[in-house]
């Protein structure tokens, strides 16, 4: 009201002062924000050690215990060929949908996720970064158990492996789990999505064909087990990596309707705050 | 006080008009309107729950306004995407910043979310932060995290720096240091919005303010017009106090102006009356018809505290 502009220092006098010139944004391109914000998840993965332990100690742990002692492992020759699989679909399981989740829920809580939407990253380029973030971690994965099943079990994937089959899993399965982990996340308070990710690994190791064929279920929980999204993905990786035969059209098919759905119900629930 | 007619005005950096908030059919916000030209600082006074949060919320791009118009540098903030967020930088209130993470590490993320930021090592330093510049945010002071949110505001080297409460929970060196940070912005072409609910932030930075109470600005200006705009005022004490009939009887033959307790029993203060000789003689013909000694009388204009006060109903000050 009373502030004479005619005193604004002449430093000031090119962004503020020329009615006429649209000012250039200070906003960086979209690709280099997301790939900071990229980085910047990966560092703080690598600083939780509680997420490290579920991506990283608990498969290798169930991979070697359940390769020494046969107990519930069947159907193929050695048990490395069934377990291997169903291990790396836990491994995808515990980081696109436990990891994720989790840490998502909490920076949701703590305001983070307000915070980083009032920055020029926009929040597609948050999104990507997140998913880019678990597909890198899935990658060490994948790589740290196979060498694992190679170097202790002498594993070898079957002849009729195909990695067009097993690539598309890991790609699917991670969009169907990232989705249900970003729904829980936008969702549920920080305290629920910890315990319902957590009742959630739990009930799709069991139920997900993980380390117990799914054939050995009680029938009504079998039924169960083959529309969950774990199961579709350890069959998928199974045939994919050849330690069975099958179609694999049906377990993609199912776990990119899970991925469809997921992400349709994330992008109008999702709550930044 | 007029709202910018349209988006392309580059000496208002803000304006908002008619601006209304519900939350389950209570109006958070009711009817705002105020304009902010470029290179001020402006800043909203008023109490906890005035709905001064949730105003640069929607000036933010955070919350939907219900009625009104918004612009923010001539964009509507609600269809506004990263080019706008680009050219304002926000202090929220509660930081928003992961608890593992380093104030260093926090400001290089974000600065590479601006095409041209400062440089975050400077920043530090601008804001005292460079001793615990790798220390977990979690374990930072309040204060410390304050400063932090603010290094975040300015990074981008914001035309306009919308900062929430920026010195809650600061020591009083660190407000200062804060306050002189600010002016300093302004000093450099920054347009600042500024929420607060103390008057020493509004007496030391602001160059306008408006005072908001229960979703509305009730007195806005300088804060010399603003204390010098309050009516001059009669305080006096009386020998004793006054019973309730007295008491209602003498603000009706003064003029209807409230009559409030001022201090001692027997002290009374009316706001918002013209202390003229008239009124004076009325008073103290009152007093004289009814054995009452005046034992001091005293007019005098309003300081902003009082101001403060008297429009935003007596309620407490925070701090």
């Amino acid at each position: 009201m009373t502030e004479p502009q005619g005193t604004l220092p002449a430093s000031s006098a090119a962004m503020a002062t020329d009615p006429g010139m649209p000012r250039p944004g200070n906003a960086a391109p979209a690709l280099g924000s997301t790939l900071a914000q990229l980085g910047m998840e990966l560092r703080l993965t690598a600083r939780r050690g509680e997420n490290l332990f579920v991506i990283v100690v608990l498969p290798l742990i169930l991979l070697v215990f359940f390769s020494l002692v046969p107990a519930l492992t069947p159907n193929t020759a050695r048990p490395i060929d069934f377990l291997l699989p169903g291990i790396l679909a836990l491994a995808v399981i515990s980081t696109s949908l436990v990891n994720l989740s989790i840490a998502t829920a909490f920076e949701r809580s703590y305001g983070v996720l307000k915070r980083l939407g009032g920055s020029p990253l926009p929040r597609a380029g948050l999104i990507a970064a997140k998913i880019g973030a678990v597909l890198v971690v899935e990658i060490l994965q994948v790589a740290l158990l196979v060498t694992v099943a190679v170097g202790l079990f002498g594993w070898r994937p079957g002849v009729e492996w195909s990695p067009v089959v097993a690539g598309a899993a890991f790609v699917l399965g991670t969009l169907a789990f990232a989705g249900l982990g970003l729904l829980m996340a936008g969702t549920l308070r920080a305290e629920g999505t910890l315990a319902a990710a957590n009742a959630l690994f739990l009930i799709l190791l069991l139920l997900g064909g993980v380390v117990l064929p799914v054939d050995h279920l009680p029938g009504f929980l079998a039924d169960l087990a083959r529309v969950l999204p774990a199961s579709a993905l350890s069959d998928a990786y199974r045939i994919g990596l050849g330690s069975a035969t099958g179609d694999a059209l049906p377990s993609l098919l199912v776990l990119a309707a899970w991925g469809v759905v997921s992400s349709l119900f994330t992008t109008r629930l999702f709550r930044w705050e | 006080m007029t709202a910018a007619a349209g988006g392309a005005d580059a000496r208002v950096a803000l304006s908002v008009s008619g601006l209304r908030k519900r939350y389950a059919g209570r109006a958070v916000v009711d009817g705002l309107s105020f304009s902010v030209p470029s290179g001020i600082v402006f800043a909203i006074l008023g109490p906890n729950g005035a709905g001064k949060t949730t105003t640069v919320e929607i000036l933010e791009g955070y919350r939907r306004r219900d009625e009104g118009e918004v612009r923010v540098l001539g964009l509507d903030p609600a269809r506004a995407g990263a080019e706008l967020r680009g050219r304002v930088g926000l202090m929220l209130q509660g930081g928003g910043i992961y608890p593992q993470a380093r104030p260093r590490e926090i400001l290089r993320l974000y600065a590479r979310f601006y095409r041209d930021p400062q440089d975050p090592d400077a920043l530090l330093e601008a804001v005292g932060l460079e001793d615990v510049a790798a220390t977990r945010y979690k374990v930072l002071s309040g204060g410390q995290k304050q400063r932090l949110g603010l290094a975040l505001a300015l990074l981008g080297r914001p035309e306009l720096a919308i900062l929430d409460e920026p010195t809650a929970g600061m020591d009083p060196a660190a407000k200062a240091a804060t306050r002189e940070l600010i002016s300093g912005l302004r000093d450099a072409g920054t347009t600042v919005l500024l929420t607060t609910h103390e008057l020493a932030d509004v007496e030391r930075m602001a160059d306008r303010i408006a005072i908001m109470d229960r979703g509305r600005i009730v007195a806005d200006g300088s804060a010399a017009e603003l204390a010098a705009g309050a009516a001059p005022r009669l305080r006096f004490r009386l020998d004793r106090a006054l019973d309730p009939g007295d008491r209602s009887g003498l603000a009706a033959d003064l003029g209807g102006g409230s009559l409030r307790d001022d201090g001692a029993p027997g002290g009374y203060l009316v706001d918002d009356l013209d202390s003229s000789p008239a009124l004076l003689a009325t008073l103290a013909g009152w007093c004289a018809a009814r054995g009452l000694l005046i034992a001091e009388l005293r007019t005098t204009g309003a300081t902003l505290e009082e101001r403060y006060l008297a429009l935003t109903g007596n309620r407490a000050l925070d701090d």
